[in-house]
């Protein structure tokens, strides 16, 4: 149920343009991870570059957020569901900050990869990042629905990442130990593999707050997404 | 919640208590517990019943007629509205700060002296520390001690407030109401008396109505918020300004309501 809408109407518009605000900064950092992801999987240098030349618009969204969240805690005094809502927005933009870092990892290790010949094709790499884009999705649209179930589902969802990141890890070992030329390309490639990894967290993370945004109960460091709350 | 209040003894228990000025219901069936040495905020939008609800602690009500009471209010476990209880030692023990400061035209010393000297007390040493410790712990002694003879009238607004206190202070009361003590002051005396509260907390029971939310969400313990003489939910203060359980409460204090 929505909330009805506050007495002083300027507030409620305020807190519209921060939700409109970190949708945004959401759509971009998926957008970015899903061309860092492709610039790696296409062998493009150029994609890469310009992803990492486009955090800076990422940096800049978390700078922004974050002065107009300060400036309604100072200015608004907001209480309850509003205070909830202010709070999580502020942990949300550092979170999607740094999934947007993520991106820019995977290009730089995507540039130093595509100067080697590839080691094998990407399979469970572009489906790693499938899942971590979709959990990200999924938890900017618990935000803005305010739906806790869809927020336990991508904290569920968290799981058959890891156990991803740990199939391509074993996988390549074995490339390691048949081929020790193979060490550096394995290496990067597990790294790329813990950035997906890193961004599903962030996701998680995002889902976790909305459920205290949602519910005001915290349900982080429980192990276990909790079944019912 | 993490670090919540530890259930403390009640001084005061509100129980069924229904109120009528005349035939117009200004409280009803409201059930309370006011615990000891722990802040108590009353919040609610105009003509809610918290100020009359203040006001029966003390049976300040029973000054106007046509006020008819049912339900019971338990000091120490027993009713305060029994025929034999002398209303005036009621109102020694339960003592009450308004909303705009009323000193007694009369110098700063026999302010604090004034109901001391009512209760009995006649040596003038004794009355002499009894105006001290009472001004100190009003937090005035340091601005008014080399002018205690000198008008109470021309103190500042907040001064006089924190003189009321001292003078509410210097009966010894245990429970002391707040009605609104900070809406006629700035920012600046505001926060003398928000920290006083914090202080005199150690020693006295509070029960204070204020418009201001965050005031109360500042100085209070536990918060009830009132609306149309009901008492709609109360609650550890930190849990009704984070997380109310009552959507009426979260409209109210997240500006929503009308």
């Amino acid at each position: 149920m929505r909330p009805k809408p506050h007495i002083n109407r300027h507030y409620d518009g305020l807190l519209e343009e921060l939700r409109r605000r970190v949708l945004e900064m959401g759509g971009f950092v998926e957008k970015q991870i899903a061309d860092a992801i492709h610039a790696l999987v296409e062998r493009d240098s150029k994609e890469a570059e310009l992803v990492i030349e486009r955090d800076h618009i990422v940096n800049r969204m978390d700078v922004e957020i974050d002065e107009m969240c300060l400036n309604l805690l100072a200015l608004h005094q907001p209480a309850a569901r509003d205070l909830r809502f202010i709070t999580t927005a502020m942990k949300i933009n550092a979170d999607l900050e740094r999934a947007g870092d993520m991106a820019e990892n995977i290009c730089e290790r995507a540039m130093e990869l595509g100067q080697e010949p590839q080691l094998k094709p990407y399979v469970d790499l572009p489906r790693m990042a499938r899942m971590a884009q979709e959990m990200l999705r999924d938890s900017l649209n618990s935000f803005v629905r305010e739906d806790v179930e869809l927020a336990l589902k991508v904290c569920r969802d968290d799981d058959a990442v890891d156990a991803l990141l740990e199939q391509i890890f074993r996988e390549l070992i074995s490339y390691m130990v048949e081929d020790p030329a193979s060490i550096s390309r394995a290496m990067r490639i597990i790294f790329v593999s813990k950035y997906l990894e890193r961004v599903s967290d962030h996701a998680t993370n995002i889902a976790e707050m909305v459920v205290f945004m949602v519910k005001g109960k915290s349900i982080r460091h429980l192990g276990e997404p909790p079944q019912e709350l | 919640m993490a670090g919540a209040v530890v259930p403390s003894r009640v001084v005061l228990e509100v129980a069924d208590l229904s109120l009528w000025y005349g035939t117009s219901r200004a409280l009803s069936q409201v059930s309370l517990e006011i615990p000891e040495k722990q802040v108590t905020a009353f919040i609610g939008p105009s003509g809610c019943g918290k100020s009359t609800l203040l006001r029966c602690f003390n049976r300040l009500n029973d000054l106007i007629d046509e006020v008819r009471i049912e339900g019971d209010i338990l000091h120490e476990g027993e009713s305060i509205y029994r025929p034999e209880v002398d209303v005036n030692s009621l109102r020694k023990r339960v003592g009450m700060v308004f909303q705009k400061s009323n000193p007694f035209p009369k110098s700063i010393y026999e302010n604090v002296a004034y109901g001391c000297r009512i209760h009995g007390i006649k040596k003038k040493v004794d009355l002499d520390d009894i105006v001290e410790k009472s001004l100190t712990s009003a937090a005035l002694w340091t601005e008014v001690k080399d002018r205690l003879h000198a008008s109470a009238l021309g103190l500042s607004g907040g001064q006089q407030q924190r003189l009321c206190i001292a003078r509410a202070i210097a009966i010894e009361p245990e429970v002391m109401l707040l009605d609104e003590p900070c809406s006629a002051l700035d920012p600046v005396a505001t926060a003398k008396i928000e920290d006083l509260i914090h202080q005199l907390k150690e020693s006295y029971t509070i029960v204070i109505v204020t418009h201001n939310m965050q005031q109360a969400a500042r100085v209070s313990d536990q918060t009830a918020f009132m609306y149309l003489g009901e008492l709609i939910e109360t609650g550890d203060t930190r849990d009704i300004f984070t997380t109310p359980k009552n959507r009426q409460t979260e409209d109210y204090i997240t500006g929503r309501f009308g």
